[in-house]
């Protein structure tokens, strides 16, 4: 299957294992994603302000990329466009539905960008996830080498995947589907009340110790129900709960570290692709330890 | 009108041996520029710089090299009747009709300073120095503005990612005219953050060149030692010998 695929800037920087773990295991899912030949930052954060299109502007013009891929025939009638970085994936998602609702709108960002091709709003944004549920759970457990067994995971989910319910992946209040693909891992999956919590974002850049407050509720709230790691799709929640523990441990010293996985480095682990992918030198807290301890690593 | 004419054919009696060097009797099309509101009768085949001159201007500033390589004279003009403002480089573009054209002579901008060996190669460098780049929202009004047709919101966006080889290949072709930086409605000054990414993926990027290892071992070597003590201890009458015997380009 090949599908077109927006990495976003945070995974050609901080987050290079999410985007190395996501390409070595999708290949083996028999998953082709062809990076957009052309891109641009999302925009980051969808815009909220009813007449502000400028903010539009960036999401839109990657979508025209994924039109342009088919005129040329880089791929053959395929209108999804991948996403893995969960706020890429909201803005992404969020300014095609806003421009599909409001056509005016549209015709406004299309005059603006007038070098470009005009979007037609039929490109549809989709989150790695959807691709993996759609593919079936089961396809997927079928192509792990060595299962998770007794790893203790606590799925995190924090906000831009399943909310608004509009763009959401999976219900808002109660999500599944990284249970739902960690069991297909064989891993043991730990509920945590504070899985869907917001990790405090950006304030991350302003307000550490806010930010670090928030981490450490989320990560001992896991750890007081058995979690010995966290998964996440989010490269800016897996900042904030990851390398914030740094200003956890300074301000309680009996905090004990946990690490703090994409869900994509799980999925590499258990389909037993080369080390090399995995990118766990990447990670605040490193993960090694544990996965030796699990027999899922060789020391 | 009367009075007009005599004014414009004074100016082009004036300026004609610098410009085109032809009577302007002679001259069959001419186009009407407004330089800075003012109208002015040129030759349709004269560049804006030269057409300026022709006009009765002399450029202590907005020129430079007059061959398109030094980015000095930066244009901005709307023609009669168009929304759009364009731009150009005065010395590469030819008149045309109709034209509000000005010229900026100087664009300012900040400048960072850095060492580019203490720096580490990540995209964190663009931040540190250019910190406003994160607001740049991909209007692509800096691409429109650029009279070299470089894509630069592209290179801005590798930027941004840290991919210093495509900031550097897109950016190859930049003089610097600042343009972009002058249209950005987020205050980036794109072409300076091009030159830190050049500068950056130069030091740690690009590969090595081998025959220049190569070179630098022969010198070492003394490869080029014989001929130079040659020339170190000719006399004054060997070297002028040797200078009148050289071989050289034919002229």
């Amino acid at each position: 299957m090949k599908i077109p695929y927006y990495p976003g800037c945070t995974l050609k920087t901080t987050a290079a294992n999410f985007e190395q773990s996501t390409l070595a295991s999708a290949k083996i899912l028999g998953i082709d994603l062809i990076e957009l030949p052309k891109w641009n930052c999302c925009g980051t954060v969808f815009s909220l302000a009813a007449d502000d299109l400028i903010h539009h502007v960036a999401p839109i013009r990657n979508l025209i990329r994924v039109q342009e891929m088919n005129d040329n025939g880089v791929i053959e009638d395929e209108k999804r466009l991948v996403t893995l970085c969960s706020m890429c994936f909201n803005t992404l998602k969020r300014a095609n539905l806003f421009v599909k609702e409001n056509p005016d709108d549209l015709k406004t960002i299309n005059d603006f960008m007038n070098l470009e091709e005009d979007y037609q709003g039929d490109v549809e944004v989709v989150h790695l996830f959807e691709i993996l549920k759609n593919m079936g759970f089961d396809k997927i457990s079928e192509k792990v080498k060595k299962p998770l067994k007794g790893l203790k995971v606590a799925p995190y989910y924090g906000c831009m995947l399943t909310r608004p319910k509009e763009t959401g992946i999976d219900d808002p209040e109660e999500p599944t589907i990284q249970t739902d693909l960690l069991k297909a891992l064989g891993a043991d999956t730990v509920d945590s009340p504070y899985m869907k919590v917001c990790c405090g974002s950006y304030q991350t850049v302003n307000d550490k110790d806010a930010v670090a407050r928030l981490a450490r509720d989320i990560l001992t709230h896991a750890q007081n129900e058995g979690a010995e790691s966290i998964c996440t799709s989010c490269p800016l929640c897996a900042f904030n709960l990851d390398n914030r523990q740094k200003e956890i441990k300074e301000k309680d010293p009996e905090f004990e570290g946990i690490p703090v996985f994409y869900f994509t480095q799980l999925m590499a682990l258990a389909f037993g692709v080369e080390d090399e992918f995995y990118g766990f030198d990447l990670n605040y807290i490193n993960p090694t330890p544990l996965l030796i301890k699990k027999d899922l690593l060789k020391n | 009108m009367q009075n007009e004419l005599n004014i414009m054919e004074r100016i082009a009696e004036a300026a004609k041996s610098i410009t085109t060097g032809v009577d302007a009797t002679d001259i069959e099309h001419w186009v009407t520029i407004y330089i800075m509101g003012k109208g002015y009768q040129v030759p349709a085949d004269l560049t804006i710089l030269t057409a300026i001159e022709f006009a009765g201007y002399r450029f202590i500033r907005g020129c430079g090299c007059r061959q398109g390589f030094c980015g000095a004279c930066t244009t901005i003009y709307r023609k009669k009747g168009e929304y759009r403002l364009q731009t150009a480089m005065a010395c590469q573009s030819r008149v045309e009709d109709g034209m509000y054209l000005v010229q900026i002579p100087f664009v300012p901008a900040e400048k960072a300073s850095y060492d580019v060996g203490k720096e580490n190669f990540a995209a964190s460098v663009f931040l540190k120095y250019y910190p406003e780049i994160a607001k740049c929202v991909s209007c692509n009004t800096c691409t429109k503005a650029c009279p070299q047709d470089l894509q630069v919101m592209d290179y801005i966006q590798a930027a941004i990612r840290g991919d210093f080889e495509a900031v550097a290949e897109a950016s190859f072709d930049c003089i610097q005219c600042g343009l972009c930086a002058m249209r950005c409605p987020a205050e980036i000054v794109q072409y300076h953050i091009a030159q830190l990414g050049r500068r950056m993926y130069g030091r740690y990027g690009s590969p090595i060149p081998e025959h220049l290892k190569k070179r630098l071992a022969e010198i070492e070597e003394g490869k080029f030692s014989k001929e130079l003590d040659v020339i170190t201890s000719a006399s004054r009458k060997e070297l002028e010998k040797l200078y009148a015997e050289r071989v050289r380009e034919a002229n």
